[in-house]
């Protein structure tokens, strides 16, 4: 058969090749009719985003990148980074955080608070993008609309010191009973349901923030959820919204302090996850900032890139299951894998980042206590991981429960590529240096929240970022009532310091209760402190005053610009 | 004519005796495969990848999972020569009287005690004015005005005049700058810059624990004494495990559903087609209308919802969730092959002749319908083989395969391509095994196709 | 004709019913808690939020109501993005994968059949050679690879020219979609080449060519008249389930180039469980491969006349 084959098989002829070339010119033409067309169809739809250049000095705007869509800018029902970052561009609250990290005016003028609630003015030269004034009124219906039960806000707990907000939350009263009251248009009287003294840090937060009740019905239950379904009272207004490509902020000329603003516009003109292409876009000089993650930190380094360093404020540890029915109950187990539980090593061989810092403390380092920072004040329980202890601390555990060898202990996780090295990191440390067994249970994020609150879990990762600037958005998470609280740990001693810290408007006292509680923490091993998140980053030096935050809006731009590059 | 004009033909043995030995059909077809050089050689780097994943293990006896997180990403020609060190101790630090001179950065820098892969210890002079200091840490010489590279940490006080630095070192030059700070965090306009050379080093507690040396021996070990690490021929990933074990354990990973998932479902396809050919009429077709719904599922959306659906428990490997989602989805294509054949072999003369010979249903499925499409079937396995490596490949890449510690090729490469710039050796390593051995297959599958089916021939 | 085309449809209206019912109770027994966020919540808000999503009913119901609103062309409200219906994240991200999807499923096609005829008539000489390592190299390397090299060799070609040749990712314009559409199609169009070149030399030896060239018809007519022409209509026949690969495998390539297509949306989706945009999108895409199938089964059937629609 092979043999009659090679005689009849047609070969390269001058014929068959100008044919075959003819095939090929129809070919490319099809080809490039077709890439006209897609191209066409795609500017139409206007799905795309328009890719500047990283700084653009004729039109006095910059390009950045988002990680990721931000699942709708409602500022009631707003839970994630990014949302956050974005709403604290485009609105403002009665307060905002001001380059310095402090406190300042934002739409209020004045205010004067006291213990049980105060007044606000409101200013009279703040307006919405379409034109409306900014009132008081527009306070009361945000808050209303936060702690409705309607709403289902995940964040109606960060209003609850506001009076009746929780009671409302629970359905148990009607709307109108919320301690705050528009007397006039411009001001606004807050009642509390116990003295508050962090209250006015709260008042910069995106929950805090007004809403045009008009507005807001008239966009039909989509508030948030497009550009046009916003009205904006901040620096910026979003001016295009492109789902899962690009938002664009504008400058906003109707806001109050609107010479503060230098840039024309800020283009989130790429919406990407990846990291590394996230770097390519910043090395092509597409975006002006780019995060570096452990992988391509030396990347960065070989291209001899600015690198810089940001504490971005949240803390991670391993919550504990403390029900009884858990081995982990046993407190003698819990020292034995604290002994051996090294945040040092984790930071500096595992997580390979600079900008971690090895966790001591649930209270972070850049806190404030009372005067200076609360952990230079109150520097927190000092360990050393001790090998011998913990062997005899693990004796002990094994006596306690009855058993000669442990059960393997279930490592809840998460699925992403940073969990996994920690996960497969205490696998092995474990095992190495106790022989206890460790199971990884990697789910996704939903699965993994359904575990944690159902308490199938031994030890699990978690984290926590800081809602507002005081030790009370750490200092609350592990009393018995909290709901993030999830290996339901309870110490009475714990709450009591806790209620001290909520109420107590002695900072000294709070600041001690507080301490306390990061001692509780630790001596009774509440959880294992992993570590203090930083982050490094590569970002355009053309761009300054950009202020990066630990709370609140972080990296701000509202009063970055551009600077002539070399 | 009469009845005599016929006469039995005498029996002659000579008409049963053939110029050429009988050939089965598997026999010729593996004659025909003998001849395929690149199918024949396929049929090795097969039989190779299987050995490496099944007995490789016992020949590098390696654990897959032993973190070495001193030596992490390594190429396999990294220098292993290390150096005993004592074990580590914490350092309290340094602090410096108040500074006198006016210069602008540190006038001395400089390491304290050796400099090595566990800690850099630095010390440096006080600044006037400053009220902390910036360390960083560079792989290239800082240019002038340039940036000092990877900003490690610092202090907050004048005096504390130290740094620490123990965030993945590697044995290699590095450069540390010390700039001071003002009180509002601005950095000085000058900086110290010092090379340092770093030593690759190891405890002997570590090898201990590792296993590299007896406890016995440990006496041996004194610190500063030269003590060769243990050969990676691959290298290690990023936490320090062997490259080779982890790719033979990701082998058996990859291997397995590669080879087993097909398996099932081609048997599956191949009971399902059988009955539903032979049935025929009414039950061929409700059968083939439910292969058409199951072949109309979008497969990868429903690899990814099955997957959760079934769940992975703690410490299980998530092997045996995709295996079953695999079967579930996959078994029509061959249920539609194996049908079509047993179609046309029932309007086969041999099988009309068997039936009339008073065969029974059961003997005449499995001693002539089933053995004639095994040749359909053994090559719609092979070419099933490779795409089932991919698929577990993508899924493992996009975190919806097996689970980690469990390593899979795909999973690897997962890991690899983060730093597929700095150590390529990460990605290349497993990105090959996937290329070699999906490219076997499909040479194989050629081959056999060609082998086995003279209808399904090409002209090779 | 018509009567084929209608049953086909009829046949593929039950098929969609089949996917949806079978998305929606694989979906629903997923574990995990769709409803569930970082901060945990109350049991009130928890209720108002399953009233809110409809899954306080029960799980039959709820099918019979989906199946109700799906029929009047309502896929929901998705659970993530919670002001945002189904229909609309559909209408918007779908187009977007659909055209990278064409331009791939294009490249992929027309880089096949050439390649093939080329390898076909150069055969076992150096074009040939060439062009078969390239399609060992597309055929054994997976997609993934291929997308994150081919985003950081823009990079270096960018560097190297000085200006921006193609963007490295982004979407908007032709620029943005040929690197990616090429990465996607890779696999696919090395499949097609080899498939092209085996089907060339099948062709070869068949009597037709035989004949005709017994009757002296020119080497290059029989190339064009006969065996190109039939060696395309294998290559139609896969074209069906590679489109659903295609479209369904972009995921990869959409989140490394930043293309805002649905694939992206759906990986998302079922990291948060949000039933909304899993039902949707499984349900569109699934409509959207049985359309494919049909269609190409009708251009199988314009091209070669051979095939009767039955």
């Amino acid at each position: 058969m092979a043999d009659t084959y090679k005689e009849t098989t047609a070969t390269a002829s001058p014929g068959s090749n100008w044919q075959l070339a003819k095939y090929g010119l129809i070919g490319i033409l099809f080809f490039v009719v077709l890439l006209a067309a897609l191209g066409w169809v795609t500017a139409q739809l206007e799905a795309g985003t328009k890719s500047e250049r990283a700084v653009d000095y004729a039109t006095n705007t910059i390009t950045l990148a988002l990680s990721s869509e931000p699942p709708q800018l409602d500022s009631t029902r707003a839970t994630d980074m990014v949302s956050g970052m974005l709403l604290g561009h485009v609105m403002e609250g009665l307060l905002r955080y001001g380059p310095d990290n402090d406190l300042i005016a934002g739409m209020a003028e004045s205010w004067d608070v006291g213990q049980m609630g105060g007044t606000f003015k409101i200013r009279q030269d703040a307006f919405w993008s379409n034109g409306t004034q900014v009132t008081a009124h527009d306070f009361v219906f945000a808050w209303r609309t936060a702690v409705n039960p309607e709403t289902a806000s995940q964040y109606a707990f960060i209003l609850f010191p506001i009076k009746n907000a929780q009671s409302i939350n629970n359905g148990e009263m009607p709307l109108t009973d919320l301690g705050a009251k528009a007397v006039d248009d411009f001001t606004l009287e807050v009642e509390l349901e116990r003295p508050t003294p962090y209250f006015l840090k709260l008042l910069a937060f995106p929950t805090y923030f007004p809403i045009n009740e008009e507005f807001y019905n008239s966009t039909d239950g989509r508030y948030g959820a497009d550009a046009e379904d916003l009205l904006y009272n901040g620096p910026f207004e979003i001016t295009r919204w492109v789902h899962d490509a690009s938002i664009r902020l504008d400058k906003n000329e109707t806001y109050w302090n609107e010479e503060q603003t230098k840039l024309d516009a800020l283009d989130f003109a790429y919406i990407i996850s990846d990291a590394n292409a996230t770097l390519n876009l910043f090395a092509t000089e597409k975006i002006v900032y780019a995060g570096l993650n452990s992988e391509n930190l030396e990347r960065a380094l070989k291209n001899r890139w600015r690198i810089k360093q940001h504490v971005d404020g949240s803390v991670f540890f391993l919550e504990i299951n403390h029900l009884p029915e858990r081995i982990t109950s046993n407190y003698n187990l819990r020292k034995a894998l604290q002994l051996v539980h090294d945040p040092a090593e984790l930071v500096y061989k595992v997580m390979k980042l600079p900008g971690n810092l090895p966790g001591e403390s649930l209270f972070p380092v850049w806190l404030k206590g009372v005067n200076g920072n609360f952990r230079d004040e109150y520097p927190g329980p000092k360990y050393v991981p001790n090998e011998e202890k913990a062997r005899e601390h693990l004796a002990l555990a094994l006596e306690e429960l009855g058993v000669e060898e442990l059960p393997p202990l279930m490592l809840l996780a998460g699925d992403n590529p940073v969990s996994n090295k920690q996960s497969e990191y205490y696998q092995s440390v474990y095992k190495e240096k106790l022989g206890i067994d460790v199971k990884i249970d990697k789910q996704i994020f939903k699965q993994r929240l359904a575990k944690m609150t159902s308490g199938d879990f031994d030890l699990v990762a978690a984290g926590w970022g800081p809602d507002y600037d005081d030790v009370l958005t750490f200092g609350d998470l592990f009393a018995s009532w909290n709901l993030n609280n999830r290996g339901h740990y309870v110490n009475e001693e714990l709450d009591r310091h806790v209620a001290i810290a909520q109420s107590s408007s002695d900072p000294v006292e709070r600041m001690e209760a507080m301490d306390r509680v990061q001692q509780i923490l630790h001596d009774d091993v509440a959880i294992l402190i992993q570590y203090e998140r930083g982050s490094v980053y590569v970002s355009d030096d053309r761009v300054q005053g950009v202020t990066r935050r630990s709370v609140g809006t972080d990296p701000d731009y509202t009063r970055a610009y551009i600077v002539q590059g070399p | 004519m009469s009845e005599f004009s016929f006469k039995p033909i005498a029996h002659d043995a000579d008409v049963e005796e053939k110029s050429r030995p009988s050939l089965s059909y598997w026999k010729d077809a593996w004659l025909r495969l003998k001849a395929n050089k690149r199918a024949f050689a396929s049929l090795f780097v097969v039989l190779g990848m299987l050995a490496f994943a099944f007995v490789g293990p016992f020949v590098w006896r390696v654990d897959h999972s032993v973190q070495r997180l001193d030596f992490t990403s390594k190429p396999p020609w990294a220098d292993r020569n290390a150096v005993i060190a004592q074990p580590y101790v914490a350092w309290d630090g340094v602090v410096a009287p108040e500074p006198t001179g006016d210069n602008l950065a540190p006038e001395t820098l400089e390491v304290v005690g050796e400099a090595t892969t566990n800690s850099v210890r630095l010390k440096w002079d006080a600044v006037r004015n400053a009220e902390g200091y910036r360390v960083y840490r560079h792989v290239l010489r800082p240019l002038t005005g340039e940036p000092l590279g990877l900003p490690l940490g610092g202090t907050k006080s004048r005096t504390a005049v130290s740094f620490e630095d123990r965030l993945d070192i590697k044995p290699t030059t590095y450069w540390y700058s010390v700039v001071a700070l003002d009180d509002q965090g601005t950095e000085f306009p000058e900086a110290t810059t010092i090379t340092v050379d770093v030593t690759l080093t190891t405890t002997v507690l570590t090898a201990i624990e590792q296993g590299w040396i007896d406890e016995a021996d440990a006496g041996d070990l004194v610190p500063g004494s030269r003590f060769q690490l243990p050969w990676h021929p691959l290298g290690t990933d990023y936490l320090g495990r062997d490259l080779l074990a982890r790719l033979m354990k990701g082998a058996q990973v990859s291997l397995f559903i590669g080879i087993v998932a097909p398996f099932l479902f081609v048997i599956a396809g191949v009971v399902y087609g059988s009955i539903s050919g032979f049935l025929g009429r009414s039950v061929d077709h409700i059968l083939m209308r439910f292969a058409d719904f199951v072949i109309a599922l979008p497969f990868l959306l429903f690899m990814i919802l099955f997957k959760l659906l079934f769940g992975i428990g703690p410490g299980e490997s998530g092997i045996l969730p995709m295996l079953v989602a695999l079967v579930l989805l996959s078994w029509p294509g061959a249920a539609r092959l194996v049908r079509g054949e047993i179609l046309q072999i029932r309007e086969e003369g041999y099988v009309e002749a068997s039936r009339l010979l008073g065969t029974k249903t059961p003997r005449l499925i499995l001693r002539h319908m089933i053995p004639n499409t095994m040749g359909v079937v053994l090559v719609t396995f092979t070419f099933a083989v490779p795409s089932t490596i991919f698929t577990e490949a993508f899924l493992s890449f996009i975190g919806m395969g097996v689970t980690a510690p469990t390593p899979s090729w795909g999973a690897m490469c997962n890991d690899g391509i983060k730093t597929m710039e700095t150590t390529p050796h990460e990605l290349i390593f497993p990105a090959l095994f996937i290329s070699i051995t999906v490219l076997a297959f499909n040479l194989l599958g050629d081959g056999l196709r060609d082998a086995l089916d003279a209808r399904m021939r090409y002209g090779e | 004709m018509t009567k084929y085309i209608l049953w086909r449809l009829v046949q593929g209206v039950v098929t969609v019913w089949f996917i949806a019912t079978a998305t929606f109770f694989v979906m629903h027994n997923i574990p995990g808690d769709p409803l569930a966020d970082d901060k945990a919540v109350s049991e009130e808000i928890r209720e108002n939020l399953e009233r809110k999503m409809g899954l306080d009913k029960p799980v039959l119901q709820q099918y019979v109501i989906y199946m109700g609103n799906m029929l009047r062309g309502d896929f929901g409200l998705s659970f993530q993005h919670e002001n945002r219906r189904v229909n609309e994240i559909i209408r918007q991200h779908f187009p977007v994968s659909a055209i990278l999807g064409i331009l791939a499923i294009v490249i992929a096609g027309l880089g096949g059949v050439m390649w093939g005829a080329l390898t076909a008539l150069y055969r076992n000489r150096w074009p040939d050679i060439v062009i078969i390592l390239l399609v060992i190299l597309g055929i054994s390397v997976p997609s993934f690879v291929f997308a994150t090299v081919g985003q950081l060799a823009l990079v270096t070609i960018n560097k190297i020219a000085g200006i921006e040749v193609l963007p490295v990712a982004g979407w908007g314009t032709i620029a943005h979609m040929l690197v990616p559409a090429l990465v996607l199609g890779l696999g696919t169009m090395a499949f097609l080449t080899r498939l092209m070149r085996t089907s060339m030399l099948e062709i070869v030896s068949a009597d037709f060519i035989r004949t005709a060239r017994a009757k002296g018809v020119p080497m290059a007519q029989i190339f064009s008249k006969h065996q190109l022409r039939n060696a395309v209509l294998p290559v139609v026949t896969v074209l069906g389930p590679s489109i659903a690969g295609i479209t369904t495998g972009g995921f990869v390539v959409e989140n490394v180039f930043g293309i805002p297509g649905l694939g992206r949306y759906f990986v998302l989706a079922v990291q948060q469980n949000d039933y909304g945009v899993i039902m949707g999108t499984t349900v569109f895409y699934g409509a959207f491969l049985v359309l494919m199938v049909i269609l190409v089964d009708i251009l199988y059937a314009v091209i070669d006349p051979r095939v009767r629609l039955e």
